[in-house]
């Protein structure tokens, strides 16, 4: 299996801060992998995350994409290959769902019919009908149907790599069980490499192939959903998964 | 009243003189205050200590009056519209690099880091995404820059500019009624043109671009 992203002894830092946003974290993500990240709010996901399509650079520590030390990479020529869905969405207001999803097919400069035919094709996989939405803007949809376009948009370009910093954390929960379903799929039938960050166990828990555990900058357990449930590495990973067992026992 | 029309078709020439003069110097000013704000605001608007700074300063030359700042400059740029032209230049930049600056800078931080982080380059990122964006308020600058400086153009009159202006100062040393109507009048009609123009393109502006109803 060849190794998608690998992290060796990597720290951030952030000018001013006391502690390390990343605290020397080493592993590897095999390609094909869903991985979730998963750990409280400021535990430094997003920043590992950022580190990643270099929009931060790590304090020390080596990050490599696809065995290519991307510190000697262009950062934009990096970025266009890595799908990127942030939690704000940040769809373009001024342009249309299909501009939207255009944006690095048009960076890249596609030839139109090919642009146009992937922007059907993409709009049908997240489950929204080209016709009908191709040609609106991104208030005329809903948060959830947003968030669908900012995954087609990232998938536009076929990365091999796609980022997702808690891309269903502003969705009810209906909606947010369908969009982890089609993430399942569209996962599965990709074959390419997800990372995709949370603060949501369950969530983490459903997609992952496996799940990262983060606290304070550190990761606590790297292993698959069943591994983490059965055998939690700390207190700490216990005390996550307890939560979500209790959840559920209530219910019985 | 046979008065005001007598004057009117002996000197029509001489209004049509003034108010095309008015327009150049309101013309040659806003090109060059324009171009100048947007150069300024593209240098700063990602430093926010050095913008709050020219800010500072802008604000405090803003404040000087205008006759004054007329009288300052005529030992380096002499009498007439140049110095006049650059008076008006340095009273626009208190106006349109603030609109500039706080438009492009007041864009939405997420879709600024979507736009980097799909991997847009600099310039990418500015022309597709900050530009229109903050096109709004930038355009709002302008409109106010543009009716100020038809207005204080006027007292460039005072140091040999021509213009309006020298119409109504003209009025007022010889004691003419007509004159001073009439360089009100079309100051005023210059204003309401200019100002429906304007916000004709504002709403252009805002359907096109942002696709809102106002
Ligand atoms: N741009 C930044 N500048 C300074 N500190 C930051 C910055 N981004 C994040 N941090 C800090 O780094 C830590 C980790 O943040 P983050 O990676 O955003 O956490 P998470 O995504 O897990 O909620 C937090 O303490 C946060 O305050
Ligand atoms: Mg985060």
């Amino acid at each position: 299996m060849s190794i998608a992203v690998e992290f060796k002894d990597v720290t951030k830092k952030f000018a001013g801060a006391g502690a390390n946003a990343v605290d020397h974290v080493s592993f590897q993500v095999e390609k094909g992998e869903l991985v979730t990240i998963l750990g409280t709010s400021g535990c430094g996901k997003t920043t590992l995350m950022k580190m990643i399509n270099r929009l931060y650079d790590p304090t020390s520590g080596e990050i490599d994409v696809f065995g290519e030390d991307i510190a000697r990479t262009d950062p934009v020529l990096l970025r266009r290959k890595i799908g990127y869905v942030i939690q704000q969405i940040g769809l373009f207001p001024h342009m249309t769902v299909a501009k939207n999803i255009a944006t690095v097919p048009d960076i890249l400069k596609w030839d139109k019919e090919k642009t146009d035919q992937r922007i059907d094709e993409l709009l049908k996989l997240v489950n929204l009908d080209p016709e009908e939405y191709k040609s609106r803007y991104p208030a005329q949809l809903s948060g959830g149907q947003q968030q669908r376009v900012g995954l087609a948009r990232a998938l536009a370009a076929d990365p091999q790599i796609m980022l997702l910093d808690e891309p269903f954390g502003a969705i009810d929960a209906i909606n947010r069980s369908n969009l982890q379903d089609e993430l399942l799929a569209i996962h599965r039938r990709s074959g390419k490499t997800f990372l995709f960050v949370t603060h949501d166990v369950t969530e983490a828990l459903k997609l992952g192939t496996k799940v990262m555990i983060m606290d304070r900058g550190r990761i606590q357990q790297f292993d698959t959903p069943r591994e983490v449930l059965d055998h939690p590495a700390n207190d700490y990973v216990a005390s996550l998964m307890k939560s979500v067992v209790e959840g559920l026992e209530f219910l019985k | 009243m046979t008065r005001f029309l007598e004057y009117t078709t002996r000197h029509y020439d001489k209004l049509i003189e003034a108010l095309l003069e008015h327009l150049q110097m309101v013309g040659v000013t806003l090109v060059i205050s324009i171009v100048l704000a947007l150069v300024i605001s593209l240098c700063i608007m990602d430093r926010k200590r050095i913008s709050s700074w020219v800010m500072r300063v802008c604000s405090m030359i803003y404040a000087i009056p205008s006759l004054a700042l007329f009288a300052l400059l005529i030992p380096l740029t002499g009498l007439g519209s140049s110095t006049a032209v650059v008076v008006l230049v340095i009273y626009n930049q208190y106006i349109l690099v603030r609109s500039f600056t706080e438009g492009l800078q007041l864009v939405d931080a997420g879709i600024r880091e979507a736009a980097v982080g799909m991997g847009m380059t600099k310039w990418q990122v500015f022309i597709k995404v900050r530009f229109p964006l903050a096109l709004d308020a930038m355009v709002a600058g302008i409109h106010i820059a543009v009716i100020s400086t038809i207005g204080i153009a006027t007292i460039g009159a005072t140091i040999g500019a021509g213009g309006l202006g020298s119409i109504l100062f003209d009025g007022m040393r010889t004691q003419n009624g007509v004159k001073i109507v009439w360089g009100t009048v079309l100051s005023v009609v210059l204003v309401l043109a200019v100002n429906g123009l304007l916000k004709l393109a504002e709403k252009k502006i805002k359907k096109g671009i942002y696709h809102m109803e106002t």
